[in-house]
């Protein structure tokens, strides 16, 4: 699933994610899309502290890509 | 000409009175009318719900009649709008459907605390009047154990009233003689107290001073009743004994019906606050998606330009006013201090040292609200 929250604000990117991971299914991949530099640190930040798995956080020019797979 | 607006709140009435005082002539020579489309009779002063609980004010002083805040030009239509046809510009009610030549979209946000399980049956909240008045004899009943503030979404209406609730909290048990009896709890969806990084800096020292601890990154997905605790997404447990819950928000059903936007937030542009894709939509208030305060200010300050704007258009004259997200909001500290934040889309807020002139500032607006309401102050 790819979360566009580019245009968006902290917490806005993160809230995004939460948002989505709630309805997720286990196992599932999320992709979030940020031009928040902040969401950068704070998702993963976030998903160490829930217990999920951080597959990659790369800046793309324009915006960050954070990928997270739900774990539990 | 109709210029229709959908919600009888701060940002509905506020737009109403401005759009007929800048348009007294086009009203008096009936080539206009300015609907405003309410499903309540009465409006809310929802920031003074924050002193209800603590019985400072009463029912009587935070609610006041619509047809009373609007200007003579303005006709009130009281009745559910149920769908906005933007295509064909026109808003359904029940049982007709009203043409419109601009439509202003003021229907706020609401709480949803359904969402969170077991969050109705064992959680207080203040953000509505009935909540508030549960929660008012709740506290004054209240003698010890834990108290839990938690915000359980964002955004919310008002996003410094969860740190003013737990202030106010911290000095009404103090003012009790009961504080070594009660432990306060804040929680908040991110790893800091407030979205602002200065905000946070500044409550996180005053939270230390007054022995409130805090849990972050701490996201409830449901309330079990039974063992009086909160679960969250990432896997903790909180006991309580007195939960003040900020619950989920969620903007109008009517948004979400309409097929505008899943939760119910209005796709606006930032600076002219017309509807994406619409050139005689306009949004403003807690409906829109902005990265902006839910609060009262922004619906005031936003109100100002569309109204100018509008106004402008029907004239002939250019609309060239542009909303750059100011806000401003008080920050009570607790019963006898209180700072206020001024920040937009560009300049982050700066503080003045929490003192109790702003808090009579704040004390007295509460009153001088309804002249804002009547667009006078």
């Amino acid at each position: 699933m790819i979360i566009d929250a580019r245009g968006s604000y902290c917490p806005g990117p993160l809230m995004e994610l939460i948002k989505a991971m709630k309805k997720a299914k286990v196992g599932e991949v999320l992709e979030v899309l940020s031009s928040d530099a902040s969401s950068a640190k704070d998702i993963p930040e976030w998903v160490k502290k829930s217990g999920h798995e951080l597959l990659e956080v790369k800046n793309e020019g324009d915006h960050w890509r954070i990928v997270v797979r739900k774990v539990k | 000409m109709r210029i229709a607006i959908v919600g009888g709140g701060v940002a509905g009435t506020l737009t109403a009175n401005y759009l007929a005082m800048r348009l007294r002539e086009e009203l008096r020579s009936k080539k206009l009318e300015i609907l405003l489309i309410s499903e309540r009779e009465k409006m809310l002063y929802e920031p003074g719900l924050l002193y209800l609980i603590f019985n400072r004010v009463e029912e009587k002083d935070i609610v006041k009649e619509l047809k009373l805040l609007l200007d003579p030009g303005v006709k009130l239509l009281i009745g559910k709008a149920e769908k906005l046809d933007l295509e064909n510009q026109k808003v359904l009610m029940k049982n007709e459907s009203i043409d419109y030549d601009y439509l202003v979209i003021a229907t706020g946000s609401r709480i949803v605390p359904e969402e969170i399980p077991g969050l109705v049956e064992t959680g207080h909240w203040f953000y509505d009047l009935e909540g508030a008045k549960r929660l008012r004899n709740e506290l004054a009943n209240f003698k010890k154990g834990k108290v839990v503030v938690s915000v359980m979404g964002i955004p919310h209406k008002c996003p410094v009233a969860p740190i003013e609730v737990t202030f106010l909290l911290h000095d009404f048990f103090k003012l009790h003689g009961i504080r070594k009896d009660v432990e306060i709890v804040y929680t908040y969806p991110v790893n800091r107290v407030f979205t602002m990084g200065n905000v946070s800096e500044l409550v996180e020292q005053m939270f230390a001073d007054r022995k409130i601890s805090s849990r972050l990154f701490f996201n409830p997905v449901e309330v079990d009743a039974k063992k009086k605790e909160i679960v969250t997404l990432e896997g903790e447990r909180e006991k309580f004994d007195l939960l003040v819950a900020i619950p989920p928000h969620k903007g109008a059903k009517i948004i979400i019906d309409s097929g505008i936007n899943e939760d119910g937030w209005v796709p606006t542009e930032k600076f002219t606050l017309k509807v994406k894709g619409y050139d005689n939509v306009f949004a403003l208030g807690d409906t829109t998606d902005l990265p902006i305060s839910k609060a009262g200010s922004v619906a005031h300050f936003q109100a100002e330009v569309l109204a100018e704007n509008i106004s402008a258009e029907i004239k002939g004259l250019p609309p060239t006013a542009r909303y750059f997200g100011k806000a401003m909001c008080f920050i009570e500290t607790g019963f006898d201090e209180a700072t206020y934040i001024w920040f937009d889309y560009e300049t982050p807020p700066r503080f003045v040292k929490p003192n109790k002139f702003t808090h009579w500032m704040k004390i007295a607006y509460n009153r001088m609200f309804w002249l804002t309401a009547r667009g006078i102050l």
